[in-house]
């Protein structure tokens, strides 16, 4: 109890502790007046307010996208479109995410919904891989003692397929988050804010007061759901 | 039970088809084994049978219906199926997977949980110990065990059994074999029985079907197959070995009757009535038993010299192993080879003790047949 | 929402259209401006990314040299192996921007900040493979090694590392690929490569200039990517015949 209590409560509290206590003592001790004016509560809240927003519409739609378009692919009549789907999701991996950024950039313009876009895009890919690639894993006696017992097909899905599958999905969205997190931090190039602000503001006006409260934010929300993912991750399997 | 007529697949992209012209009819309460090389189209049969492959000709009938008129979901669900590789649920406990039909068919809570422990006592797993493990958590054997009460729970008629103890070691494999057949001999399903082991083939059947290049070849009780097989390739399968094959056929219980052999000492037998018997006895041991007619052990001439006692149960040494007496001779056979000794002690399910056979004995049957 | 919406309709539609921009002559404009900027400049976009392959290429070396060792050196000692690997998580987890932003604020815009800022990055997946390609092997092997006397330093060179590189390869690609998507990034600390392409363009809206520098980067990645997986395949190839011999 005690401790499930200090992994799930204790350890994020410190880091989150940790860094607000550098904001805090930033905030009332600014270096000079650029750095009083470039630094305020309110501006850091927005930042993480915008972060928040883009993490969150993206990895929800990508989430929803990626899991659904994983099972549709996974179908026997849409194994052949699967596989080639996963070389074409590879390579789109590969392609890095201010590239994406950049060129959605030069597509749709400027903004939060360009970047919302794009990260969306961008996250569905290892969410759709792991999805296919979990169900297309699982041992095809299961599936056959499964049928042969007189499951429906829908069943087989939901009771057997997506089950076995779920720890390698939960994976896919960690790598996901991961990378969303990094690439939100992009979005302020192309005009979406979040935490990246800070940072690009602090280099372009060298003030490394800015810059060290902009990176140790941005590092603070990707190791903190990274760290509760993890976690969360080993408690998904209770069977092997 | 079940009928099959010119039953025939072709898989998609082949010309030779899989299964021709196949003709079978399966009695209510038999067991019909399909034996041949693998790719003889016996797995496919079966597997037309509750239709995971659909036929490309020919009918299958399941109690004079035409199965290819039942929804194949409620086919599926009236017909216990179990493969070689098991395929349990890894994410499931041993409880869950055993009620996986129950849950499907909706069965109310407290009838399933009353089922799936009936089951797990049948096929000798205690629920109270392996109700809530996961499969991962089980060994082979017990896995297999699984796989069948989750086939049978729902007490389903018939039942497909696709090579269900090939995954196993010789020794768990005759152990499941007998208990498979006790469980049988209970509840007199309609099974179909699909392996490439003559042996496993020849213990299991009331009937068995040979099969080769998609074709039934022949259809018979296993001791006309042994004694008239129908062609060439049936005789190269069962093989030269005939007589030995044909320890498989006969029962423990079976001869014993007609064996005379001494009755065993109680435990509390006097020093000299061992002496005596083991001057006597043409096994040169003394089986010992206590009271309630339980096994206690041996008693050979080397431990009248080694140990000191009284009486008998102060002498005895413990057997290693012992047969049931619905173990086939065969089995009792591999035991006395294992242990290393011409006897071997036969004890019912309940461990009381039935008699003893010996090599000798063997012998005489194989004598008689041939 | 609506707008997201539109967004979305807007891009189905110039992908159906098979061009980059909403209406094909607009696209056919654009694409033409950027082919022509492209020819224009293709000396600076050359020199660009010859500086960028340097960044990674430089880089590589040296995260391999690094992360090698630790990998070795973490593998004798079990106890240090959680931590290490735990570290290197969480290194590889701090957004790319962050650890450079970190980096300036200890070595100043240039070189140097990109180069260990990259170095980071590609400690977890080296490390990680070096470690389990060395764990994973068969114990029977290694206990033959011993057995026929040889040392623990000859059987490290001549029987772990040789074993274990196909997946210690498949970990340098893992961060060669992520390495040139970072070190475009790079640029924006004055490390010089294709980012400067991104980033300026993104600052003048010079669009032509965006997308010679993403297509740039991409594509640099995808090589990587395809090179580093035959070079694994010829490499694993190559042991097994001479194995066969």
């Amino acid at each position: 109890m005690f401790r499930t209590l200090w992994v799930w409560i204790g350890i994020p509290l410190i880091m989150i502790g940790i860094v607000a206590a550098m904001i805090i003592y930033s905030v009332n001790n600014p270096t000079d007046s650029i750095v009083e004016r470039m630094l305020t509560y309110e501006r850091v809240f927005r930042v993480i307010r915008q972060h928040a927003s883009l993490l969150l519409i993206s990895m929800t739609g990508a989430t929803i996208v990626g899991v659904l378009g994983g099972i549709m692919l996974s179908r026997p009549s849409l194994y052949r479109a699967g596989r080639v789907v996963e070389t074409i999701v590879n390579i789109g991996q590969t392609v890095p995410s201010i590239a994406i950024l950049a060129l959605f950039y030069t597509i749709l313009g400027m903004g939060f919904r360009v970047a919302v876009f794009a990260l969306f895009l961008y996250s569905i890919l290892p969410i759709l891989r792991n999805t296919f690639a979990g169900i297309d894993g699982v041992d095809y006696s299961i599936i056959e003692a499964a049928r042969g017992m007189g499951m429906h097909p829908l069943r087989i899905l939901t009771k057997i397929e997506l089950p076995i599958a779920f720890p390698i999905i939960v994976a896919g969205f960690r790598t996901a988050i991961v990378i969303n997190v990094g690439a939100a931090t992009l979005a302020t190039f192309i005009g979406g804010g979040g935490l990246g602000d800070l940072i690009v503001t602090g280099l372009a006006v060298r003030r490394e007061m800015i810059i060290l409260n902009g990176a140790a934010l941005a590092a603070l929300s990707a190791i903190l759901l990274d760290y509760l993912i993890g976690k969360a991750e080993e408690r998904v399997v209770k069977w092997s | 039970m079940i009928k099959v007529e010119g039953l025939t697949k072709v898989f998609p992209g082949q010309t030779i088809p899989a299964v021709k012209d196949l003709n079978l009819e399966i009695k209510e309460g038999d067991v019909c084994v399909l034996v041949g090389p693998s790719g003889c189209g016996k797995t496919t049969t079966m597997k037309m049978i509750n239709r995971l492959y659909e036929p490309t000709g020919g009918k299958v009938y399941i109690r004079g219906e035409d199965h290819m008129k039942i929804d194949p979901i409620k086919l599926r669900l009236d017909i216990g199926y179990v493969i070689q590789e098991i395929g349990l649920f890894p994410h499931m406990t041993i409880y869950e997977n055993i009620a996986t039909v129950p849950n499907e068919k909706k069965w109310p809570r407290e009838k399933t949980k009353e089922k799936v422990e009936e089951l797990m006592h049948l096929v000798g797993l205690d629920p109270e110990i392996f109700q809530n493990r996961y499969p991962t958590a089980l060994s082979g054997g017990q896995r297999q065990r699984v796989g069948v009460a989750r086939a049978m729970v729902s007490d389903p008629p018939i039942m497909l059994m696709d090579e269900p103890f090939g995954a196993v070691d010789p020794i768990t494999r005759a152990r499941l074999q007998n208990e498979f057949l006790r469980i049988q001999e209970r509840m007199s399903k309609t099974i179909v029985f699909v392996t490439h082991d003559i042996d496993e083939a020849i213990k299991m059947s009331d009937t068995i079907a040979v099969m080769n290049e998609g074709e039934l070849i022949q259809h018979d009780t296993p001791s006309d197959l042994l004694s008239a097989p129908a062609d060439e390739f049936v005789a190269n399968l069962v093989g030269r070995h005939r007589s030995i094959k044909r320890l498989h056929l006969i029962r423990v219980h079976e001869i014993l009757k007609e064996v005379d052999r001494t009755e065993p000492l109680t435990e509390d037998a006097k020093k000299e009535e061992v002496e005596k018997q083991l001057e006597d006895s043409d096994l040169r041991t003394v089986i010992v038993v206590d009271r309630d007619n339980k096994l206690k052990g041996v008693i050979g001439a080397s431990d009248l010299k080694r140990k000191a006692g009284e009486v008998a149960g102060d002498y005895c040494h413990e057997v290693s192993d012992t047969v049931t007496d619905d173990a086939t001779l065969n089995d009792a056979l591999s035991v006395m080879l294992e242990c290393g000794v011409g006897y071997v002690a036969v004890v019912n399910e309940d461990e009381m003790y039935q008699g003893t056979i010996t090599l000798g004995d063997l012998l005489n049957v194989v004598r008689e047949d041939s | 929402m609506d707008q997201l919406l539109r967004m979305i309709v807007d891009l189905l539609m110039t992908l159906g259209n098979g061009t980059l921009l909403s209406t094909q002559n607009e696209a056919r404009g654009d694409l033409r401006e950027t082919i022509d900027w492209i020819i224009r400049r293709s000396d600076r976009i050359l020199d660009l990314m010859v500086e960028h392959l340097w960044l990674v290429l430089f880089t590589l070396v040296i995260a391999i040299v690094v992360s090698v060792i630790v990998g070795i050196f973490i593998s004798y000692y079990e106890t240090l192996a959680q931590p290490v690997l735990g570290v290197c998580q969480v290194l590889m987890v701090i957004p790319s921007i962050a650890m450079l932003a970190f980096m300036v604020t200890i070595f100043g815009i240039g070189f140097t900040s990109g180069v260990v800022a990259l170095v980071l990055y590609s400690l977890l997946p080296i490390v990680r493979n070096t470690y389990t390609g060395i764990r994973e092997l068969d114990p029977a092997i290694l206990e033959s090694a011993k057995g026929m006397g040889m040392t623990e330093r000859r059987i490290l060179f001549k029987i772990k590392l040789p074993l274990a590189r196909p997946v210690i390869m498949a970990g340098v690609r893992t961060a060669a690929v992520m390495m040139i998507g970072i070190a475009a990034l790079a640029a924006y600390v004055g490390a010089g490569g294709l980012g400067e392409l991104i980033f300026q363009g993104i600052g003048r809206g010079h669009r032509p200039m965006i997308i010679a520098g993403a297509i740039g980067v991409s594509i640099i990645a995808v090589a990587f990517d395809y090179i580093l997986y035959y070079g694994e395949k010829r490499f694993s190839v190559e042991g097994r015949t001479r194995e066969g011999n």
